[in-house]
């Protein structure tokens, strides 16, 4: 297996569900609602592989159940189905949704890191910069307050940080530069896969620029593989080699980037390429 | 006493806590929840350690109460008379005599033996509720180990003031797993706690948790590689003994506004006394030994 990522079959279903749901939602039926017992299918059927320093876009509009994936893959909520391969731990020969929630908790901390939209998700913003950045190092068992703080620093750095202001809070940071922290201590420890769910949404035009400029910068240098999650296909276009367009919880297209914005086949992929403003 | 039960709470009380005591030896650190009672005592001044000691004691046994070391203050005063008239026990205020000793936040300076028990009276079981404040959430977290954000804690108070600044409830590692408060001892008696002979209990009334640390438990203080844990130190001994090796309590002459240092365990710094004035006393070993 090549492949750092494999995803089968995931479902996440809000509700008590029925024998229909499944049959009954979906981008056919324009719905995620279950007519029958009200269960909402928030996300179903999904699969995909992400390889080694490769950069994988979701792409949807609102409630197609993009970041409820995301959320699935950084353990934030639990699937209802599935099954969540990674390379990097045990070969990638165990179904990582099926372990212990302290195992759960190791790769969180150790081969995963998350951006969320909102920094406030992410990062303590009445902690320190530096004390965030910490946190994520103090998971995976770093015990010297001089090394932490060493690598702090290499991280704020390589974001573009000032380094005086890292004993300051985040709370005092402008969106920009709490996005830059959040994204600092998502790889404070060199993990393997990275998440981001709509990361430069709410952040004005020149200060996206320099958030994406940043994760195309790190994607380059490091090698992570990435999940972008956005409902902007211009995000996708500048930072993914490959993508998954969603509609009502399902997969409607997926392929190369370039490939989708210059030849969609679906549908709704064509209505959202010619809503591109 | 015949108008209440023998060590005033009734039997199924005392089952209970015995229950849930034996619970808490079992897993060390790991806080039982139990049905705390109504006491004579209004919470908060001891009504977890009192049950706890009322659970444990019988005919024979010998009791000692302090209150920050002192055997005189009134809250120890008044707990002891109330556990020593509800179950006819002998009461001492001499550590080596005692076999049953509940302190409100001070291990004596006199090294306790595997025959003894040291009870706890403890305000905020929680180490976690600083950083945390949904109970349900520090129970995950104890559970999952998942003590990141106490350390985060620990490295601001470097960041901000270069040293731990914590100088009582200070969080301790017991036996590799949970993360504990040793009650609001100083620091000075925390290193006291690891590899003990004695058994530790902890009662929290008010919250209702009985935790334990047995002995010959692992206790480690939480501490950086490059900031280790260290202990209160002082420039001058005690005023009235002079001993250099105790846990001392600052005091101000309120006239010419002079500060003293004296022992805060009164036990202790009395029998150095006698010993000072060539009288014969005996005196326990220290817990280093």
């Amino acid at each position: 297996m090549d492949n750092r990522v494999s995803i089968r079959n995931v479902s996440k279903i809000y509700g008590k569900g029925c024998d229909s749901c499944i049959e009954l939602t979906g981008p056919e039926h324009g719905r995620n609602r279950c007519p029958k017992c009200g269960t909402i299918v928030a996300c179903a059927d999904i699969g995909f592989d992400v390889y080694p320093g490769e950069v994988l876009g979701i792409v949807g509009e609102s409630g197609s159940g993009k970041s409820t994936l995301v959320k699935t893959l950084y353990f934030d909520e639990a699937p209802t189905t599935g099954e969540f391969y990674l390379q990097d731990f045990e070969e990638g020969l165990s179904n990582v949704y099926g372990l212990s929630s302290l195992q759960k908790r190791y790769i969180r901390n150790h081969l995963m890191g998350m951006v969320y939209q909102n920094p406030h998700l992410g990062l303590r913003l009445d902690y320190s910069a530096g004390g965030n950045i910490a946190e994520k190092l103090l998971m995976a068992d770093w015990n010297h307050v001089g090394d932490i703080r060493e690598r702090a620093k290499e991280l704020l750095t390589k974001t573009e940080i000032p380094i005086e202001r890292m004993d300051d809070k985040p709370k005092y940071f402008s969106g920009g530069m709490q996005q830059r922290v959040q994204i600092s201590k998502a790889l404070a420890n060199n993990p393997p896969l990275l998440l981001l769910d709509e990361v430069t949404t709410g952040l004005d035009v020149s200060v996206q620029a320099s958030v994406l400029d940043l994760i195309r910068q790190i994607g380059r240098e490091l090698g992570i593989s990435m999940i972008v999650v956005s409902h902007d296909f211009s995000v996708i276009r500048m930072l993914t080699n490959r993508t998954i367009v969603m509609k009502n919880g399902r997969i409607v297209e997926q392929g190369l980037t370039d490939q989708i914005m210059e030849d969609p086949q679906h549908a709704y992929t064509q209505l959202l390429i010619n809503s591109l403003i | 006493m015949s108008m209440y039960n023998y060590g005033f709470l009734d039997e199924n009380t005392k089952r209970e806590l015995r229950r849930k005591t034996l619970k808490a030896v079992a897993i060390p650190g790991y806080q039982v929840p139990f049905g705390s009672r109504e006491m004579p005592v209004a919470r908060g001044w001891g009504t977890g350690g009192l049950q706890v000691t009322l659970s444990l004691i019988g005919l024979g046994d010998v009791l000692k109460v302090i209150d920050q070391g002192s055997d005189d203050s009134v809250n120890a005063c008044n707990l002891r008379d109330l556990i020593s008239e509800t179950s006819e026990v002998d009461t001492t205020t001499d550590t080596l005599e005692a076999t049953v000793i509940q302190t409100r936040h001070r291990i004596p300076e006199e090294k306790m033996t595997d025959e003894q028990i040291l009870v706890f009276q403890v305000p905020t079981p929680e180490i976690l509720r600083t950083v945390e404040p949904s109970e349900q959430e520090s129970r995950r977290m104890h559970a999952e180990r998942d003590y990141s954000r106490l350390w985060v804690h620990l490295y601001e108070d470097i960041v901000e003031w270069k040293e731990i600044r914590i100088s009582y409830d200070y969080p301790v590692l017991v036996n590799g797993h949970y993360i504990c408060d040793p009650s609001p001892i100083p620091r000075f008696d925390v290193p006291k706690l690891h590899q003990a002979e004695t058994l530790f209990l902890f009662g929290a009334g008010r919250e209702k948790r009985i935790y334990a640390i047995p002995p010959h438990t692992d206790v480690i203080p939480l501490q950086f590689e490059d900031y280790p844990f260290n202990v209160e130190s002082y420039e001058s001994g005690c005023e009235k003994c002079g001993s250099t090796h105790t846990y001392l309590e600052e005091s101000f002459d309120s006239n010419t506004g002079e500060r003293y240092l004296y022992c805060s365990d009164t036990s202790y710094c009395g029998k150095q006394q006698l010993k000072g004035q060539h009288q014969p006393v005996e005196i326990g070993v220290g817990w280093n030994g």
